[in-house]
Parts: C-alpha cells; sequence; structure tokens
C-alpha cells in the first residue's frame, strides 16, 4: 500500500548557460508515494512559489513516457533508479521515508543547460534534418501492401523506431555520444525497404552532423543501452556501423 | 458576419471532392515561394500540413510550443488510425468508414466532411508505409489490421501501443526534411499569443519566445492553426500538460466562431484518479476493450467488501461478476463506443457497485489469457500492461486493471468551412482545433485519421482556393500599426497579470476549475448545473484576476507566466462549454444532458430542435456571446437512434 513521505531533495539550480549552477536542498512532507516524480517536483515549485521564490525549471509534457520531454538525472541516473521507463513514470514508491534525493540537468557538450533542469536538445533535430528521412512527397505512394515487410522485420523495425529521443543515452555516456540515438533512426530505415534507395546518404549525413554537433564517439561501454527508457538495444549501433561502412566502400 | 456559408460542393456524395479539386484554383509553381504561410502546430496536423506544403513550394513558418516538433501530443496516441482499405475482407468500404462515423458522432457532423476523411483514409496509410512508418504487419508481410470501439470491422491500422509516435515521426521525418533545404523556417518553443489582422484577413501572429520571453511578430498571407485540443480546461485529463487552446481562443476573441464547444469527449479507459498530488490522468489504450473484459461485482456486498480491501477480484466468482457491458449491447459488448461505455461505467459507480476508490470498474483479463495465452496477450499489450503496472504498482497479467473515464479530447474547436477556413478570410483551422469531422463524439482511431487528412491532403489543396488571388498581395511588413498594436495588447496583458502578486498560484486556481467543470460540465449536464456552473466559473475568474502569483520577470524564460496566460483562456473556454451545453437541451454523444434520456439511460437526441453545429460568436470583454447555427441537413443518411444492442 502506498504511504505519505517526507524526504529531501537536491536540486541542481543554474540560471542560464553562462551562469554557474549550484545545488540548493529543499525539504518536502507528505508525498503520496501515488506520485510521480514530476507531481512531486510540482508539489516542490508550488511550496516555492508561496515562499516567493522561483520555480524549478524542468522540461515535460505528456507525463505518460512517450513525448521524451522529460529528463532529470536523479541519484546518478538519466530518468532516476528504475530500468526502462522516463522519469515522468517513475514513482515516489521508489522512495522511502526520510531520503535524499539529487537532481540533475542532463550533462552533455551537446545539450547546453538552458535554465536549471531544462537543457537545449535541438541538436537532435539536426541530426535528423541533415538526413533522417525517406525523401517522399506527399499524394505519391503507392497501395500500403505492395510493399510487403515481413512481421519480423516490421518487429526489428519498431524497436529500434521507439526511440523518443529522450538523450538519456547521451546523458548515460561518459563520451557524450548520440550513437545510440541516432542508430536507432538508421537502423529503422535501413531494415525498411522504403529507405533502401538513399541509405547511403543517409547514413553518412547523419553522422557527420551528429560530429559536428559535438557528440563524442562510442566506445562500447553500453551506459546508453542500460540506461535507455524504450530498450534501445546497441545492436543498432553495431548495425548503423555497417550502413556506414557499406556507404564509405561505395565512395 | 451572421451567414454562414459551409460551402459544400453541390452534387452526389461521392463526387463532391473529386469536384471540388477538378475546380479549384491553383497557385503556379513559379509563384509559390513569394506566399508565406504559418502554421501553428507540430502535431499530426501541423506537420503535415507544413511538410506537404513546403513540398509544394510554398514558404513556411511553423511554430510549437515543445523543444521539438516530434513532442508534440500526437505523439501519445496509443490505439491506432483507422481507414477504409478492407484488406480483412470483412465489408469495410468508404461508405462503410463514412456512415459509422456520423453514426458514431450522433448524426451532429457534417456528412461531406465525413464522407472525405473517409474517401483520403486509404491515401494516409499509403503515404505513412512510403514514409517508413512501421506499422504491424502479418506473416505474410500485408498490413495488420485490429477492431475498435464502435466499428464491427477490422479497419484500425497500429504500431503496437504507439501509433501516434510512429505516425507523429513519420510526419516529422517530412518536416525535417523541408527544414533542412531551407523551406519551412521552424521556430520551438515560440508560443502564439496573438492573431494580427489587417483589413479582416488574417496576415500574422505574435509570438512569444519561450526562452527569452520576448515577444516576436510575423506575418504571412495565410495562418493555419493546428494547435490542438482544449480538453485541459478539466485539469485532470489525458491531455499532454501543455495542450491548450489559448491559439484557437485569441482566434474567436478576435472574430473566428468556435462551434460546438461543449462537445468533450470522455474516454472510458483512463486509470483511477490516485489523489489530490495527481497532475493528469493516464489513458490506457482502448484497444485493450477488444480482448479485455469489463466487469464489476454483481452484489453490492461484493463491491464493499472490494472497496475495503477485504475480497479481491480474483476471488468474485464468475456468476458473481456484472460484464455489464455484454449483458446490456449483447451486438457490441465491450467495444461500444465511447460515450456509452463510459456512460455505462459511471451508471454502475453511482449505483454502488465501483471498485477500488467507488470511481473505478475492472477490466480484465483473465478469459483472454486463458484463450491466447500470455505470449500472444504479451505481444499485443505488453507494453500497456507494464504502463499500468508502473503507475498502480499491480500487476494486470494476474489481477484486473482498473480504469475509470476521463476527459480525453474536445469534438469543438474554431469553427470552419469545407475548405477548413474559419469565418476570418485567410485564417484556418485543422486537427484537433478545428471542430469539424466527429459530430458530437469521436469514434475510437479517427483523430489521427483526421489530423493527417486535414494536414496531407485536404488543406493543401483548399488553402490554394484563397491563396491563387494573393499572389497580387506583397509581403507584410511586421511594421505595421496593427502589428505593434497587437503586441502591445498582448503585453498590456502580460504585464496586468504580473502585477495581481496575489496568493495563489496558477495550479491551484486550475485546479478549482477542473473540478467545477467535471461536476457540472463533465459526464453528466443538467440546467440547474450547468447554470450553477456559470455562476461559479464568473467567481473563478475573478479570483484569478484578482489573486494569482506569478513570480519571476515578463520578459524571461517564465514557466507560471506561460501556464497563467493558457489558464485565463482556459476559465473563458470553460464559460463558453457551459453556455453552450445550457443551450443544448438534448443528448448526444459525449454531451448528456441528465434530462434527456430514453428510459434505459441511453442519450435521447432532439432531431427536430438541434441538428445544427452551434457556432459562437465574441462580442467583447463581459458581453454574452452570439450564438449563430449551421442547419446540418441530411441528405444521403437517415438519421436513426444509435443502437448497438442488436
Ligand atoms: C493519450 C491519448 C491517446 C490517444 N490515442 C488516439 C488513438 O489511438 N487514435 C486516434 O485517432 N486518436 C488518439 N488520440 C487523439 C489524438 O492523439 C489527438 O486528437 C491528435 O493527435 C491531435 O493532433 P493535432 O495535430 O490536432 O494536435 P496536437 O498533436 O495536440 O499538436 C498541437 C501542436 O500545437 C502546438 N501549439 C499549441 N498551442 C500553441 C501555440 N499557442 N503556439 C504555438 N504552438 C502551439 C503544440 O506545441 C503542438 O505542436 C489520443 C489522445 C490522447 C490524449
Ligand atoms: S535511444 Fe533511448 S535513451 Fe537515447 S534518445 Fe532514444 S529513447 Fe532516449
Ligand atoms: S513527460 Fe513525456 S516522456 Fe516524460
Amino acid at each position: 500500500m502506498d504511504k505519505n513521505i517526507n524526504i529531501k531533495v537536491r536540486v541542481w539550480r543554474q540560471r542560464s548557460a553562462k551562469d554557474k549552477g549550484r545545488f540548493v536542498t529543499y525539504d518536502l512532507a507528505n508525498i503520496s508515494q501515488g506520485s510521480s516524480f514530476l507531481e512531486m517536483l510540482d508539489i516542490l515549485n508550488n511550496q516555492l512559489i508561496h515562499e516567493g521564490e522561483e520555480p524549478i525549471v524542468f522540461d515535460h509534457d505528456c507525463r505518460e513516457g512517450i513525448c521524451g520531454m522529460c529528463s532529470l538525472y536523479i541519484d546518478g541516473h538519466p530518468h532516476g533508479p528504475d530500468n526502462l521507463i522516463t522519469t515522468c513514470q517513475l514513482h515516489m514508491r521508489k522512495f522511502n521515508d526520510g531520503d535524499t534525493i539529487t537532481i540533475e540537468p542532463w550533462r552533455s557538450a551537446g545539450f547546453p543547460v538552458i535554465r536549471d533542469l531544462m537543457v537545449d536538445r535541438t541538436s537532435f533535430d539536426k541530426i535528423q534534418q541533415a538526413g533522417g528521412f525517406v525523401s517522399v512527397n506527399t499524394g505519391s505512394a503507392i497501395d500500403g501492401n505492395a510493399i510487403p515487410i515481413s512481421h519480423d522485420t516490421a518487429e526489428l523495425a519498431i524497436d529500434a523506431a521507439s526511440c523518443i529521443g529522450c538523450g538519456a543515452c547521451v546523458a548515460a555516456c561518459k563520451n557524450g555520444s548520440a550513437m545510440l540515438f541516432v542508430s536507432a533512426k538508421v537502423s529503422q530505415f535501413a531494415l525498411l525497404p522504403q529507405g533502401r534507395t538513399e541509405a547511403a546518404r543517409r547514413v553518412k549525413r547523419m553522422v557527420a552532423k551528429m560530429d559536428e554537433l559535438g557528440f563524442g564517439n562510442c566506445t562500447n561501454t553500453r551506459a546508453c543501452e542500460v540506461e535507455c527508457p524504450k530498450g534501445v538495444s546497441i545492436s543498432n549501433i553495431a548495425r548503423m556501423n555497417r550502413e556506414f561502412i557499406k556507404a564509405k566502400n561505395k565512395d | 458576419m451572421s451567414q454562414l456559408d459551409a460551402k459544400i460542393p453541390q452534387g452526389p456524395l461521392e463526387s463532391k471532392w473529386s469536384k471540388y479539386k477538378a475546380n479549384q484554383k491553383l497557385v503556379n509553381p513559379a509563384n509559390k515561394r513569394r506566399l508565406d504561410v504559418i502554421v501553428v502546430g507540430t502535431g499530426l496536423a501541423g506537420s503535415s500540413a507544413a511538410a506537404s506544403l513546403a513540398e509544394m513550394g510554398f514558404h513556411v513558418y511553423n511554430f510549437c510550443i515543445q523543444d521539438s516538433p516530434r513532442r508534440a501530443h500526437s505523439i501519445a496516441a496509443q490505439g491506432g488510425i483507422n481507414a477504409a482499405k478492407n484488406y480483412q475482407n470483412d465489408g469495410d468500404s468508404v461508405y462503410r468508414l463514412f456512415y459509422d462515423t456520423i453514426k458514431g458522432g450522433d448524426y451532429r457532423a457534417r456528412e461531406a466532411n465525413v464522407y472525405r476523411l473517409a474517401e483520403v483514409s486509404n491515401s494516409i496509410i499509403d503515404q505513412c508505409v512510403a514514409q517508413g512508418v512501421p506499422f504491424a504487419r502479418e506473416y505474410g508481410g500485408t498490413l495488420a489490421n485490429r477492431s475498435f470501439g464502435g466499428a464491427q470491422v477490422s479497419r484500425t491500422f497500429y504500431s503496437r501501443g504507439i501509433t501516434g509516435q510512429q505516425l507523429l515521426l513519420g510526419a516529422y521525418s517530412a518536416l525535417s526534411r523541408q527544414v533542412g533545404l531551407g523551406k519551412v523556417e521552424l521556430f520551438t518553443r515560440h508560443e502564439m499569443v496573438e492573431l494580427v489582422m489587417i483589413d479582416g484577413r488574417a496576415r500574422g501572429i505574435i509570438v512569444r519566445d519561450l526562452v527569452s520571453g520576448k515577444l516576436k511578430r510575423f506575418s504571412a498571407h495565410a495562418v493555419v492553426i493546428a494547435s490542438g485540443g482544449y480538453g485541459n480546461t478539466f485539469f485532470l485529463s489525458s491531455n499532454a500538460m501543455e495542450c491548450n487552446g489559448s491559439a484557437a481562443w485569441q482566434c474567436y476573441k478576435k472574430g473566428a466562431y468556435f462551434g460546438n464547444p461543449c462537445m468533450a469527449q470522455i474516454h472510458p479507459t483512463c486509470i483511477p484518479q490516485h489523489g489530490d498530488q495527481q497532475s493528469k490522468l493516464t489513458l490506457m489504450s482502448e484497444s485493450l476493450r477488444n480482448d479485455g473484459r469489463i466487469w464489476v461485482p454483481k452484489k453490492i456486498e461484493d463491491a464493499e467488501a472490494i472497496r475495503a480491501g477485504k475480497l479481491r477480484p480474483t476471488q468474485i466468482k464468475e456468476e458473481d461478476r456484472d460484464y455489464y457491458l455484454e449483458r446490456r449491447y449483447p451486438a457490441f459488448g465491450n467495444l461500444v463506443p465511447r460515450d456509452v461505455a463510459s456512460r455505462a461505467a459511471k451508471e454502475r459507480c453511482d449505483a454502488g457497485y465501483g471498485v477500488g476508490t467507488g470511481q473505478a470498474v475492472y477490466l480484465d483479463f483473465a478469459e483472454p489469457i486463458q484463450r491466447l495465452g500470455k505470449d500472444v496477450v504479451t505481444e499485443r499489450y505488453g507494453n500497456l500492461f507494464q504502463m499500468y503496472e508502473k503507475i498502480t504498482a499491480d500487476n494486470p497479467y494476474e489481477t484486473p486493471m482498473m480504469i475509470f473515464p476521463a476527459i480525453h479530447y474536445t469534438m469543438g474547436g474554431l469553427w470552419v468551412d469545407y475548405e477548413l477556413m474559419t469565418t476570418i478570410p485567410g485564417l484556418f483551422a485543422i486537427g484537433e482545433a478545428n471542430f469539424s469531422d466527429h459530430g458530437a463524439n469521436r469514434l475510437g482511431a479517427s483523430a489521427l485519421m483526421q489530423g493527417l487528412a486535414d494536414g496531407y491532403f485536404i488543406l493543401p489543396y483548399t488553402i490554394q482556393n484563397y491563396l491563387s488571388d494573393q499572389i497580387q498581395v506583397p509581403r507584410f511588413s511586421t511594421d505595421l500599426p496593427e502589428f505593434a498594436a497587437a503586441e502591445k495588447e498582448v503585453m498590456d496583458k502580460i504585464n496586468k497579470l504580473m502585477n495581481i502578486k496575489g496568493k495563489q498560484t496558477v495550479d491551484e486556481i486550475h485546479k478549482k476549475l477542473g473540478q467545477i467543470m467535471w461536476e457540472y460540465v463533465g459526464m453528466g449536464r443538467d440546467e440547474a448545473g450547468l447554470k450553477k456552473a456559470i455562476e461559479l466559473l464568473a467567481d473563478i475568474k475573478k479570483e484569478f484576476w484578482t489573486d494569482v502569483r506569478i513570480p519571476g520577470q515578463a520578459i524571461d524564460l517564465n514557466i507560471e507566466l506561460e501556464k497563467a496566460l493558457r489558464l485565463a483562456d482556459f476559465i473563458e473556454i470553460g464559460e463558453l462549454m457551459a453556455h453552450d451545453a445550457l443551450d443544448r437541451a438534448e443528448s448526444c454523444g459525449g454531451h448528456f444532458r441528465l434530462e434527456h434520456q430514453t428510459p434505459e439511460g441511453e442519450a435521447l437526441r432532439h432531431d427536430d430542435l438541434f441538428a445544427y453545429v452551434s457556432c459562437w460568436a465574441y462580442q467583447g470583454e463581459n458581453k454574452a456571446p452570439v450564438m449563430y447555427k449551421e442547419p446540418l441537413d441530411y441528405e444521403f443518411i437517415e438519421r436513426t437512434q444509435r443502437n448497438y444492442k442488436s
């Protein structure tokens, strides 16, 4: 049964990318364990506003684990101390009465801090804009069943495509590598017949953009895979590397 | 304007759209790049429209609140998208999809629009497949389908329980391609806060940069609103936190009519509220009703014992369970439409048979697990089961899930004609932001279809009819007095809010608004309650404008100010919803007036009196809005009482 608990939270506060940040500790009483982690932060913010302080800024939207908007490095883990979930799906029953919880933003060169816990992840969009698509105009498509795809291939493509672009993989990686994210997109299209014609161009462009934006390289520590809320597998990185080498060999 | 012209083409239903397309005016390819279009929103509707318009050659400005277009609320849709492909050979057709949608909407939608929607539905699937959207497949490689509430055929295409995500990522990739090519200028973390009109036409918007807090001006030849629905008026809903009705509301205040505001959909399968710290409700996909069976105890003492924690659901014997949907609606069983399933759940809970807190019913998978095996159930619903367990700490493989209805979708929205243009020339509305295709109740898997139909296949045609003569109009300077005046209006409003310095936070007032809305303008409404709601909402409005507390600066990143601006509009939207609900003295779809029900407790329409779209026109601050009626003439099908029993 869920009960109410009292906790302390140590939160990273930073006014802007240029400012130096610091930890501030706040006390919270009577948090229902049935509440989500973000609901706990809502309560804290409400409390802060009443005390005349500015609320803690963090990103969130769907609160259903799918938009990829929430982030937060909680007690040393992106999305907190539970597997296969996002921060918004983390519930306070994971914590005990009297705990002190440390909350930080994603830290990576590719994701500058905007304020407090909010970071700028637009680099992910830029990578996608560089080539993460199938070039097909609206209105010219053939019948869907004219492109048969085996059940298992479709399932593999969905596995890769289920990446929510949250950036936990980058935050977890000591090299700040975006390989898991990029490989998930490359894999989805590499698996499907639709994207084949421009596969070489796609992988080269996306990888080049990723490098240009200051993301590090993969050294196979697998931290990304462990922290990914959607269980995106590093086998996608291997697939991307194969695609990349194939593309390079054609040059 | 009091004459409403829906601009429905003449002629037989089947040829209206092709006739329209054949006769509509086009813009010469060389001229398209000289025409600018603003698209507000990057959900399914906004992304697909922005991408398609840019592919055609128009120059597009695209805006969203989130940090990336990929995070628009459409991403959260789980269940699927309808199309009349008849791949299953079970008798589906364009006509049948049209018919089910009209009937599901309780005959409060426009025939011509709905037919067109059904007609283009097949192209949507083809388009998405071509983009690389990974739909579920059969072993033979063909597309898989499942069935959804309100239909007796399997016409729903899906991608596990993440269909919205996959469709949005498809549209997002098409959009990204155009952004990369420089054809779409994308502005994320930018919120439209005002519409700018010049000479009676929509010509631009004022936007608040949510990072710097600065106001910015954008001009264009046409403006498209794709900003989603206003369900968060109720505070607790299945909508994402940032969903709001503000963009549409600003357009309403500038003269665009608001259609059917009271028609909000209640979704039957949400996870029940856990307590007063709750910030939103989580939806369990309706596809669960395909296999899951819904029940409550037959005996009131069992229900009481369960609520007291003395009995577990698994201890209730089969013969002591009331599968009330199967009992009441034998033909559709657990697959009755959302409004019917929601009301039936509420009816059982009100009668004292609810479980959990008393505001919940069971959705049980014991029988399908036995029949199909756990693996099949896991493949179909595994991620939903996982999500449920994370939220409630209960394992649905072992004990039935608990569900309860919640606000989910708003069928009302900006009134648009057949061309998706509002009553303001040059202002278009698409997706959930318009009122158009669902009538009084939206069937499952139809919102995704509508968003993409509007964005990929309808607006890109109809907007050209408007833009064809705009090529003579040079780009507008944002230094014009109209822009300055609009910006000043916004700044005044922001300063007023910042200076209140009251005692309550935005969320505290929003919660109070939500309680009033759910109690009096929610699942069951009556005249006395609606009148009371109108009074209470006036009080809340006063409370908000005298007692809200917004810390920080106006021109800065300020999350409380963002919320306050939206709440100011939610309160007014709530008022209009109550007015509209009061006027509509009948029950239809998601709008249930307690005074108007059949002896069996079903919704009772009054076609002789209310076969119209209510179109509300703003009259100014503190003045009652005026309602115009768009009569709904049914030329091609006969209205009947909805029947899901036989
Ligand atoms: C949990 C859930 C599950 C669902 N499942 C299904 C399903 O299975 N099948 C189905 O058919 N439908 C489903 N729906 C409904 C469907 O998802 C929505 O109706 C649909 O996605 C709405 O799309 P849209 O493009 O109109 O708006 P949205 O996706 O809501 O997009 C709105 C966009 O507008 C932007 N915006 C809003 N206001 C402003 C502003 N002022 N300035 C700038 N930008 C702004 C937002 O940033 C966003 O980009 C579901 C809904 C929910 C809540
Ligand atoms: S790969 Fe996983 S961790 Fe990385 S962005 Fe995608 S969902 Fe997030
Ligand atoms: S808020 Fe959307 S994934 Fe967490």
